[in-house]
């Protein structure tokens, strides 16, 4: 069995070869370790990426807008890169659309550390794939294929407001439940337990 | 008094970190303190009449089994190689994570001979090959085999009956990757499982000498004295494959370099010593002497500093018996001062490392520290500012923005990639070819690239804007505020200078290990001695904590 480590150390030099920087290479090496830890096939779609990377002509995005159409598909890496350094700005439009990216399973990890920094929760739709980004700690997806994905028509982002899934009412019930474990305060108790006075006038 | 921790422009120099001996804080010293009450034991001896099989040597707590896995292999003398170009060695080794089944050892000894041609699994943890130092080991064998002792001073020469010629480990060719071990309390210090394999190894050059010795003469051998025993060590003789790794690690190396310096700070703020504390350290001063004058290496480049080194401890001896007290106020604060003034800086870390000796109450909380994870400092921070990151690099790397990168001299090396072993290397950038695939080591004079293309910035451009069009940067970019909130993160020097000295990367690595008499084969390879005076595994507890000094040979 091939290591997380040797995944990313490879999928990093894999990269640089193919003629991104340094730096993006690094980015790339810990995607690819991160979607092989989330049992997403990262080894797979890079590999097949790189293949045809030098034969197409990929579009980059520097700028991003609610709704990015390109006539030629996005490459998924710069893509990546780009969403990553401008999150703070793209968290602010909530929703996002991208249509046509090549190889869209390499922009998840991106996506997914984006929530960590953001802080909020991201859901991604890809097609008829859905993913919901948990602050880079979690994914999850009803997507449990092992694929190459080469293309994704229409991609459609939302950041999550921080909220809670429960109701009010359903917390309250909770923290009754909660209390049990909790001594009743006797007149004894409140006098000595408690450490100062019950009136602390100067 | 508050002491400040030294400054780190002063202190992450090359040729400073080149200086740095084993301490403490060392890595092997401190796996010897973590496992000495572990149950050791031989499990499997099965060599044949020439030395050739297997062997299992466990440390166990518990329900808990770690278990070296020995092959040793008939090799002629033609394919003995310590380059990482070699395919075969002495022997070769595996730590198994548990008792290993006999799937398992069938498993192992397909691959582990193969070393970097074979695969490792998830349930091995570190991997290691050895050759012998013929000359020694056959020495060995013959006297014992004679009813005799081997000479000690030939012996001294080398210090050693195997040397390693590379130790592996985190996920390389299929290993455990880190993550899979890492909560384990046992192993909170860094390279703790490499250190137990070389330890283990050790043990094994002591039972193969005497199983030879037996078959060769069963009427008249002995066994290898175990005083002799404790002052053999095993070898290492490594190259450019270590270099690399302290810039790849910028934390880890903080954390190293951190724990010293936070020691030494402590040290010199102790107002008085107790009579104990001051025996300590002279007693290990006294005793390291004999370290030092046995200290053997052709390296002219070395005997110049074992001989200002010699020179400067007979001067620092003579200060502390004649003109210093140990009764004045902050006693190790003006021994360091002294030392800072009088001596070189082999002397001064030198020093600094017997230090520690007395205090294992200021040296120990800090062993835990030595660990890092990388991987929580690696997102860049793209809401920070233009200006915040010049005033990084300003504060940070203001040496570094001294130097001249236009000149061919400052610019003379590049780092790369071997296609056929894979392990990093050094050459001329003018001479030879290959520096379109340069390694990004040079971080130097990649941020002071990073400096000049933000210097016409405006200052509140974010960074994440900066990027869009700076992404050949990136590397140095996430260095540069790593290092803001790691300030020994980063070598403050030029590693591609034709100044550079790489075995100062190497020495700076391998005194963390706790290697000593470092031997530079050229300005490229080293090779070193590990756990000379160090008790054996049988040996009963409580064990001298100042070994390292006990050695006779």
């Amino acid at each position: 069995m091939i290591s997380f480590s040797e995944i990313e150390t490879t999928a990093k030099r894999a990269t640089r070869s193919v003629g991104f920087s340094w730096g993006i290479s690094e980015e790339v090496g810990k995607n690819i370790r991160l979607l092989e830890m989330f049992g997403l096939p990262g080894v797979k779609n890079i590999n097949q990426y790189f293949k045809v990377y030098n034969a197409e002509n990929f579009e980059d995005i520097s700028v991003f807008s609610k709704s990015n159409i390109s006539k030629k598909n996005y490459c998924p890496i710069m893509l990546g890169v780009n969403f990553f350094d401008q999150s703070s700005d793209i968290s602010d439009f909530n929703q996002l659309e991208i249509e046509n990216l090549a190889f869209p399973l390499l922009l998840i990890p991106f996506v997914s550390r984006t929530s960590e920094i953001v802080g909020k929760r991201i859901f991604l739709k890809m097609d008829n794939k859905e993913f919901l980004f948990n602050f880079n700690q979690s994914i999850y997806s009803n997507y449990l294929s092992g694929d190459i994905i080469k293309k994704s028509d229409k991609i459609s982002l939302q950041f999550l407001e921080n909220k809670n899934s429960f109701s009010e009412q359903e917390w309250s019930e909770l923290y009754k439940i909660s209390e049990n474990t909790f001594v009743e305060e006797s007149e004894e108790l409140k006098q000595k337990t408690a450490g100062a006075g019950l009136i602390d006038n100067d | 008094m508050n002491i400040p921790l030294r400054d780190p422009k002063y202190l992450m120099k090359l040729p400073k970190l080149g200086s740095f001996h084993q301490s403490k804080l060392s890595f092997l010293r401190s796996f010897l303190s973590e496992f000495k009450d572990w149950q050791y034991r031989r499990d499997l001896f099965e060599l044949n009449d020439k030395g050739y099989g297997r062997a299992i040597y466990s440390f166990s707590k518990k329900n808990k089994t770690y278990s070296l896995v020995c092959f040793a292999n008939e090799i002629s003398d033609e394919e003995r190689s310590d380059r990482v170009i070699a395919t075969k060695w002495d022997a070769s080794f595996a730590l198994y994570d548990g008792i290993p089944s006999k799937e398992d050892l069938e498993r192992l000894a397909f691959n582990v001979p193969k070393q970097e041609a074979g695969r490792l699994s998830y349930k091995e943890l570190t991997l290691s090959r050895a050759n012998k130092s013929v000359r020694i080991f056959d020495h060995v064998v013959e006297n014992l085999s004679q009813g005799k002792q081997p000479d000690t001073d030939l012996l001294s020469k080398v210090g050693y009956l195997y040397r390693t010629t590379a130790v592996y480990g985190s996920g390389k060719f299929g290993l455990a990757d880190r993550f899979r071990i890492k909560n384990r309390k046992e192993i909170y210090g860094p390279f703790r499982l490499e250190m137990m394999l070389v330890y283990l190894v050790r043990q094994f050059t002591f039972d193969q000498v005497n199983h030879l010795a037996k078959h060769k003469n069963p009427n008249t051998s002995v066994e290898l004295d175990l005083n002799i025993c404790r002052n053999l060590g095993i070898g290492n003789s490594t190259g450019l494959g270590m270099a690399p790794f302290i810039v790849n690690h910028p934390i880890l190396l903080n954390n190293w370099i951190l724990a010293r310096e936070t020691v030494l700070k402590r040290i010199r703020e102790i107002e008085k010593t107790s009579k104990e504390e001051v025996n300590i350290f002279k007693k290990c001063l006294v005793r390291s002497l004999k370290n030092v004058t046995n200290w053997h290496t052709e390296s002219d480049f070395q005997n110049r500093k074992n001989k200002q080194l010699t020179e400067d401890l007979e001067k620092f001896i003579k200060f502390l018996n004649e003109d210093f007290s140990f009764e004045t106020a902050f006693p190790f604060n003006r021994i360091y001062i002294w030392a800072e003034e009088n001596l070189s800086d082999e002397c001064i870390e030198y020093i600094v490392s017997i230090m520690m000796e007395p205090y294992d109450e200021i040296v120990n909380p800090l062993i835990d520290k030595m660990s890092s994870e990388e991987d929580e400092h690696f997102n860049i921070p793209v809401n920070r500012t233009i200006e915040e990151l010049r005033n990084i690099l300003e504060k940070r790397y203001s040496e570094i923005l001294k130097i001249d990168f236009s000149k061919d001299e400052n610019n003379q090396n590049f780092w790369f990639i071997s296609r056929n072993k894979e392990e990093p290397r050094l050459a001329s950038r003018h001479d030879m070819e290959g520096s379109n695939l340069e390694q990004p080591l040079a971080i130097a004079r990649d941020i002071k690239k990073l400096y000049e293309a933000i210097y016409t910035q405006k200052n509140s451009l974010k960074i994440g804007k900066f990027l869009t069009n700076n992404n050949h940067l990136r590397h140095v970019v996430r260095r540069a505020f790593i290092t803001e909130k790691f300030p020994y993160a980063e070598i403050q020097d030029n590693t591609i200078g034709s100044q550079l000295m790489p075995i100062d990367m190497l020495r700076l690595k391998l005194s963390f290990f706790g290697a000593d008499k470092f031997d530079p084969r050229s300005d490229k390879w080293i090779r070193i001695c590990m756990f000379q005076g160090a008790p054996l595994p049988a040996d009963p507890e409580p064990f001298d904590n100042h070994w390292i000094y006990n050695s006779l040979n």
